[in-house]
């Protein structure tokens, strides 16, 4: 749990983009509530004191006219709640639709740990290095059960579903070191899933990533596997097997047999390896055996970072065009 | 009445007094009783895993249970308020007691198949105490996959087995409920003249029979796949983990309207007789409840913003989710309205419905907050949330239902409870609530997630103070079952219509005799005809009431 510095912790610090606007919103609502709980239990108590029985005040029946205080509050609180709903809605849609990343860092979850892997191959285990004003994006994979990355100080949070990836992103705003938690049920040691962010002025953490002993990137790993597994033996350019060539795949348009176009963003990657399938590229033979039960969730990452590192131009054009 | 009392007359409960007459009784009232016999032992069995859940969080690492232990007490807690507890605490007690006397019938449309209801909720009962005693279960109430089918190592298929068969008893006392309020209305009950707790029993109903169904094939897809192996929630077997939570959540968000809407047409019951007023806008009252019950079934996925699912659909079920708000704060504001210029006592059934009002309105905004989408995102999945959804619950139904039980119970035993009791045990209920509950409200915003059985260090103050809340409420909660008890052997006799009411319940003995009504009644005129100048009211079926 967040560190707040204050004497009985009552309110938690905002220390990324998200926290700050998220904040806003609920200091707004919290504003708008209290006046309408002050409203109604202010009616009730001065109802129930002037009215009390026994008490010699006039009671004559008020005229017809319910239907317009009726119609009234009815139309008033559908305004207010209509416009509570675009401001959420609006801050939503930014809060989880990722902008162009200055970083990209994978997650796997599992009972009852958070994996870590960098781009240049640093892995850590319930921590995650980040540097103070970049925008980083999370790619995240469970191994086992629904899992949720939770950071209360970014007022974020996001479910780990196993099966397929997740994204999120954050933009931390200072440094300092900021609870990660589990916030989704996965099981006995739940309330231990957890870690923490530590966030760092970049130099310090371009110092980190040096000192981490790491030969080779994650992309470089991502190729050893690519070989290790045989995925050269086809998707090289020399290769004679009729398969589709990974250079400039990802975030390019990729238009399959059954007449549909999908964008090759991670998830689809992360299918194609899994369910092939189900992902036949039009004009190539659906020949593509599946890789389930073969890779674990931070092997297919590596691969996923490998194929990304084959198309650099694409990567930041398709993150612009967001 | 010129009857000379020489002997009793017979009422329903002294009818016949063997234990055969009971267990195999077709009348309605008894079966309420019976009801009220079970549902009463869960609530104390919830109560009681409620009670080492607040115990085991008063320190952060929680020394009194071990991890696993704590998982299934708050499984438990979850099953047993939720269907044990909350869904047929009203509907099956109060909802069986009144609905034929209210309408001016002379039983439920199907009495065997009331009795049917009872029996089968026992049976769920029994296996639900078994899978307890074998060892319970860990996958919180909400039974999520594939954790609940692949990973889980409690008792998953009994306890999906134990709930499927508990919704079958409620299907047949909602099927029960309508059927007996299409066909046996009194003469002259029109439908523009059923006192509100007969529309809300109504839309109850209809919200049960349609949501009901699709909980059970949810439990039957996840025995399925937990026993023999078929893929369809756990994406290990080609299944897709979301769309348990699509089918589970279609069931119980409506669950949740399940529970609420009752007690709304028990306190709109309670308000008017002890304000002496007319319900304010009673059209304007029915039209929330149905609505309600129909967007009930529109915001399932306000569960699920987290979770992976499409902003698109993330921003439809926000904006039915704030929609369903709209039939709430109506009533809300009714109510409000229905004391202006009224001539108000509070006796304890009125600071029951009062409580309601003030928790149910704070459930409500708290729930506005939910609903924006991102706001949910950092709300979600922690104490915040627990905090809303027993505001709602706790402080909302099972306040009214405490009202509702107060109010009639001098029409279901004869006796009158002890006032001053009664009232003590109101007020330290609010208060033992609010003091529970509120601060996990902080608590939430500070990030708690829900279901840890440790927490961080520098949380305990507002941990301690929740759980002396729930101390507080412990006892408040006991105190009824104390003194109710008391009344039931020593409470004055109670007179037909103690508190003036309108409804045609109170036109007959307390208790009433078996048949109801010695004949059945003419309705002739809208209920809650009360006169806040002089206290006087007319009844519906046009006596004045005494």
């Amino acid at each position: 749990m967040a560190e707040t510095g204050q004497w009985v912790p009552f309110w938690p610090k905002t220390s990324a983009l998200s926290g700050d606007r998220v904040n806003t919103l609920f200091i707004a609502e919290l504003v708008l509530c209290a006046a309408i709980l002050a409203l109604v239990f202010g009616l009730i108590w001065v109802f129930c004191i002037r009215y009390r029985r026994g008490n010699p005040v006039p009671r004559s029946a008020l005229g017809e006219k319910s239907w317009v205080f009726e119609i009234g509050w009815t139309a008033a609180t559908l305004t207010g709640f209509l416009g509570l709903f675009v401001w959420g809605a609006g801050m939503y849609v930014w809060l989880y639709k990722p902008p162009a990343a200055d970083l990209e860092i994978f997650i796997v979850g599992k009972q009852w740990m958070w994996k870590v892997e960098h781009p240049g191959g640093q892995r850590e285990i319930d921590e995650l290095h980040v540097p103070v004003g970049k925008t980083v994006r999370l790619v995240m994979a469970s191994q086992d059960v629904i899992h949720s990355f939770f950071i209360p100080e970014f007022r974020l949070k996001h479910d780990v579903v196993p099966g397929t990836l997740e994204t999120m992103w954050f933009r931390p705003t200072e440094t300092g070191n900021f609870t990660i938690e589990c916030s989704e049920f996965c099981g006995t040691e739940h309330a231990h899933m957890g870690g923490q962010i530590v966030v760092m002025e970049p130099a310090a953490y371009t110092g980190w990533l040096t000192h981490q002993g790491v030969n080779l990137s994650l992309a470089q790993q991502g190729e050893a596997l690519f070989r290790q597994h045989g995925c050269s033996g086809c998707h090289d350019a020399n290769s004679t097997v009729h398969a589709p060539l990974l250079t400039g795949l990802y975030g390019s348009l990729v238009h399959l047999s059954d007449g549909s176009v999908v964008r090759a963003d991670e998830k689809y990657i992360r299918d194609c390896i899994l369910i092939p399938r189900t992902f036949t590229v039009a004009g190539y033979p659906p020949v593509m055996p599946s890789f389930a039960g073969q890779l674990g969730e931070d092997e297919i990452m590596k691969l996923i970072a490998y194929i990304q590192s084959l198309s650099p131009a694409a990567a930041s054009r398709e993150e612009s065009t967001r | 009445m010129t009857a000379v009392a020489i002997d009793l007359p017979a009422t329903y409960l002294t009818e016949r007094q063997t234990v055969g007459s009971w267990l195999l009784t077709r009348d309605h009232k008894r079966i309420a009783l019976l009801f009220f016999a079970s549902i009463t032992f869960f609530f104390f069995i919830g109560g009681f895993a409620a009670t080492l859940i607040r115990l085991h969080l008063v320190t952060p690492q929680g020394g009194l249970l071990q991890p696993d232990i704590y998982n299934r007490m708050f499984t438990i807690h979850g099953i047993v308020m939720v269907w044990f507890f909350l869904i047929p605490a009203i509907p099956t007690t109060l909802g069986n007691f009144l609905v034929p006397l209210m309408i001016g019938a002379h039983d439920l449309a199907f009495p065997r198949l009331n009795l049917a209801s009872w029996y089968v909720f026992n049976l769920s009962g029994v296996l639900l105490l078994y899978m307890l005693l074998m060892g319970g279960v860990d996958t919180g109430w909400t039974f999520y996959t594939p954790f609940s089918t692949a990973y889980a190592n409690g008792y998953v298929t009994a306890a999906a087995v134990t709930v499927f068969i508990n919704g079958f008893s409620t299907i047949m006392t909602a099927l029960n409920f309508v059927v007996t309020i299409h066909r046996l209305r009194a003469p002259g009950m029109y439908w523009s003249r059923l006192p509100l707790f007969i529309w809300a029993i109504y839309a109850t109903s209809l919200v049960m029979l349609l949501a009901t169904p699709v909980l059970a094939m949810t439990l039957l897809l996840i025995g399925l796949e937990r026993l023999m192996g078929v893929g369809i929630f756990d994406p290990a077997l080609g299944g897709d983990p979301l769309l348990f939570q699509h089918m589970f959540w279609f069931y119980s968000h409506p669950a949740v309207y399940i529970m609420i809407l009752p007690a709304m047409g028990l306190v709109s019951e309670i308000v008017a007789c002890f304000a002496r007023k007319p319900i304010f806008g009673y059209t304007g009252m029915t039209y929330a409840l149905l609505a309600i019950a129909v967007i009930s079934f529109l915001v399932w996925g306000h569960h699920m913003f987290t979770a992976g699912i499409s902003l698109f659909s993330g921003i439809v079920f926000s904006l039915m989710s704030f929609l369903v708000a709209v039939p709430s704060a109506i009533k809300v504001f009714n109510w409000t309205a229905t004391l202006h210029k009224g001539s108000i006592a509070f006796d304890a059934p009125m600071l029951y419905a009062l409580g309601f009002v003030g928790l149910f309105t704070m459930g409500g905004l708290t729930g506005l907050m939910v609903a924006t989408l991102a706001l949910d995102v950092h709300l979600t999945d922690t104490y915040f949330v627990i905090a809303h959804f027993h505001y709602i619950m706790v402080g909302g139904a099972v306040s009214a239902y405490f009202g509702g039980l107060h109010y009639w119970w001098p029409k279901i035993t004869g006796r009158l409870y002890p006032e001053i009791w009664a009232r003590a045990a109101a007020i330290l209920m609010f208060l033992g609530f609010n003091l529970t509950f509120f601060p996990q409200f902080i608590l939430g915003y500070l990030g708690m997630p829900r279901r840890y059985y440790a927490y961080a260090p520098e949380l305990q103050v507002w941990n301690v103070l929740s759980s002396a809340g729930a101390s507080i409420l412990a006892i408040a909660y006991l105190m009824p079952l104390v003194y109710l008890t008391w009344s039931l052997l020593r409470g004055r006799h109670a007179s037909p219509n103690p508190w003036l009411a309108t409804g045609l319940e109170w036109q007959t003995s307390s208790p009433p005799p078996k048949e109801n009504f010695a004949r059945t009644p003419n309705v002739t005129t809208e209920p809650y005809h009360y006169d806040p100048e002089t206290g006087a009211c007319i009844a519906q079926n046009g006596t004045a009431c005494a």
